[in-house]
């Protein structure tokens, strides 16, 4: 789960991190408000889930609270990539002496955390590792003893940090490092982390990404999720705990297991067809569960054709059949359902899917090549 | 000879009593796995399966008792890192983690802890091992796999069974079938089954089976171009998959461009591994060679 940048600001401010001064803007008269409030040049950031909100205008700098207003009026409503803009961090400007890249990240390939720092902030890390790769510090944190102050002074030394900052950066590093660590963050990025003409550190931009794996114990968390920047189908799954990517083809599918569900999308084309979705139903998934699934799966105007690929393991084909059977009962649709079922209960779903009239398929190319064909004969 | 589990192995079974681990309990049992407890705290004392499987309340007394040397565990996520660290603690050998959706900062704990324990944990978000024709710890289904000589190594659950069925249906065996995970921090990788299939002589051939995300399948490339003298078949999923959306498991995400299927695909035949484009055509490569 990604959290906006005031959100992240309002995490940083928490673990005493050091923010600029300002609020969230609704309204233009809200910003001048704020401005107002701030006094002096302000700067307004439209609150979007996605990168390069600067070189699509979402950051402007301003020098008065009315000109905040005008600005805002401009800003709000408008779309970056698609997400619409309803909230404006407004801000005290800052001025900026040094913009350093500071972040840490869980390092899959070795086990730990890695903390992250490049004396080229401000621009997009992925642009300095294009670059000049040789300007990122690595250094890795073990997760049972935690981040050591040797490792953030190293640090500060590799990205050539002032001696006299060096204090304020350690103590910046363990409370970015508490956080990271309290709230179950994946991610928690400051670019830039600017050193202000009064050598201050200050976190001008934040960026967190929380484990969803454990928001089970992160209750604070669970009203604060943004779903503007997603396909409606995609939130409605996740209520049901499916897991749905929207992707552009007319091939519906339904599969057990993400693997799987990946193979199936690759196999269809394969056989030149394109599919709808991604669309894992999770393992020991109830009728009820793929009944919601195919909903979710129907809801997709361009789904012409359904594919339906159970390998069940933990999953047992008699209770997917029963969702099937669910929804063909209780919707009236055209779209053909091309369904194969193996695995644990096979039998006794194959049975309950007899008396529904479905197209079955033995095997994954099979039904991967029916539901090409089924697809493009029903293509417009 | 298979990899990890064979006719020795004693079974353990955290979560037995709770809804997966008593129907996947009774699965091993009807397919030959000798399970010799089961530990759920608090039902101690409790025999379940017919009466023929004692319960304990820990893992070290289900020990002591029955002489257990592998773990399997069922447990539910938010309790399933506190399950692996106590299998960890008594000494249990081999654990085995079919639980999805442990915290990746808990499995980075718990990574450190079997590494200090030598221990070997097999998941989490794993379908288990499978060696056919008796034995088998986690959710593998039995009917689906014969013995044989092919060892199968994979990030993925159903996929796997996909491909061990297929084989199956071509009149092939496996040796041992491992899920080694869909998460993104897991315990062992590609790179130690390989090197134990190496080591097996009932493994003439060795399947490996990757999907997006990590670079799992990059340095199991490396390893195999390296150190592997048997012939290795692969699949990647996701080669249709878009950047920088999860698709399902944890692990399987394209960040910042890194761990695409292309990527890893021109890796493994870089490393000389006969790479499908779907499972279905490894039984026709299998008969080739």
């Amino acid at each position: 789960m990604k959290l906006h940048e005031y959100q992240s600001k309002d995490i940083f401010n928490t673990f005493q991190i050091p923010i600029p001064r300002g609020r969230l803007a609704s309204t233009p008269e809200e910003a001048k408000l704020i401005a107002e409030e701030l006094g002096g040049p302000v700067v307004l950031k439209a609150q979007v889930l996605t990168g390069g909100r600067g070189k699509a205008g979402g950051i402007r700098l301003v020098r008065s609270a009315e000109e905040a207003e005008e600005v805002a009026s401009k800003i709000l409503g408008r779309n970056i990539k698609g997400i619409p803009i309803l909230r404006l961090l407004v801000e005290e400007a800052v001025n900026i002496q040094q913009e350093i890249y500071f972040g840490m990240t869980v390092d899959r390939d070795n086990g730990q955390t890695l903390m992250i720092a490049s004396a080229e902030g401000g621009i997009d890390i992925e642009e300095i590792a294009r670059i000049s790769p040789e300007k990122i510090i690595k250094v890795g944190i073990d997760p049972l003893l935690g981040l050591l102050d040797f490792q953030a002074r190293n640090l500060a030394t590799e990205i050539e940090i002032s001696r006299k900052l060096w204090r304020p950066f350690i103590l910046m590093a363990q409370n970015l490092y508490s956080a990271y660590e309290n709230i179950d963050a994946t991610l928690v990025e400051i670019n830039p982390l600017v050193i202000t003409e009064r050598s201050q550190l200050i976190a001008l931009d934040g960026k967190i990404t929380i484990d969803d794996n454990a928001l089970f114990r992160h209750p604070e968390f669970l009203d604060k999720r943004d779903t503007s920047a997603e396909a409606p189908e995609e939130s409605e799954a996740r209520k049901f705990g499916l897991t749905y990517v929207k992707l552009n083809g007319q091939i519906g599918c339904l599969v057990n297991g993400a693997g799987l569900a990946m193979a199936t999308m690759d196999i269809i084309k394969h056989h030149g067809g394109q599919p709808a979705n991604f669309l894992d139903i999770g393992g020991g998934a109830s009728a009820e569960k793929v009944a919601a699934a195919l909903r979710i799966l129907l809801a997709d105007s361009r789904v012409n054709t359904v594919l339906i690929n159970i390998f069940g393991g933990i999953t047992r084909c008699d209770e997917v059949a029963h969702g099937i059977l669910q929804t063909i009962n209780s919707m009236e649709t055209d779209i053909p359902f091309i369904i194969r079922l193996v695995g644990t209960n096979e039998r006794e779903g194959q049975q309950i899917l007899s008396e529904a009239h479905c197209q079955t398929a033995q095997t994954l190319q099979e039904a991967a090549e029916k539901a090409v064909a089924y697809s493009h004969e029903r293509l417009p | 000879m298979t990899i990890l589990i064979n006719e020795n192995t004693r079974l353990l079974v955290q979560g037995i009593t709770g809804h997966e681990g008593r129907f996947h309990s009774e699965q091993m049992l009807a397919y030959g796995t000798n399970i010799v407890a089961g530990v759920t705290p608090g039902k101690g004392g409790e025999w379940v399966l017919k009466g023929k499987i004692p319960v304990f309340d820990s893992v070290r007394a289900a020990v002591e008792v029955t002489g257990a040397n592998v773990s399997a565990i069922f447990v539910p996520s938010r309790f399933a890192g506190d399950a692996i660290m106590e299998a960890a603690d008594a000494e249990i050998p081999l654990i085995v983690c079919i639980t999805e959706g442990i915290p990746v900062k808990e499995m980075l704990q718990i990574k450190q802890v079997i590494r200090q324990k030598s221990a070997i944990l097999i998941g989490p978000n794993s379908p288990g091992i499978i060696s056919p024709p008796r034995t088998k710890v986690g959710i593998i289904p039995g009917n689906i796999t014969k013995s044989g000589s092919v060892g199968i190594v994979s990030r993925s659950g159903t996929l796997t069974y996909e491909v061990v069925y297929a084989l199956k249906q071509a009149g092939q065996g496996t040796s041992t079938c491992v899920g080694i995970g869909g998460d993104p921090v897991i315990g062992i990788d590609f790179i130690e089954i390989l090197s134990f299939f190496e080591g097996d002589p009932q493994t003439e051939i060795i399947v490996l089976i990757g999907e997006i995300g990590g670079q799992d399948e990059e340095m199991a490339a490396d390893y195999i171009a390296n150190q592997i003298t048997k012939p290795v078949i692969g699949f990647v999923a996701g080669q249709s998959a878009p950047a920088d959306k999860r698709m399902g498991h944890a692990g399987a995400i394209i960040e910042r461009g890194k761990g695409t299927a292309d990527i890893k695909i021109k890796a493994l035949r870089n490393a000389g591994v006969q790479v499908v484009k779907y499972p279905e055509e490894i039984p026709t490569i299998l008969d080739s060679l």
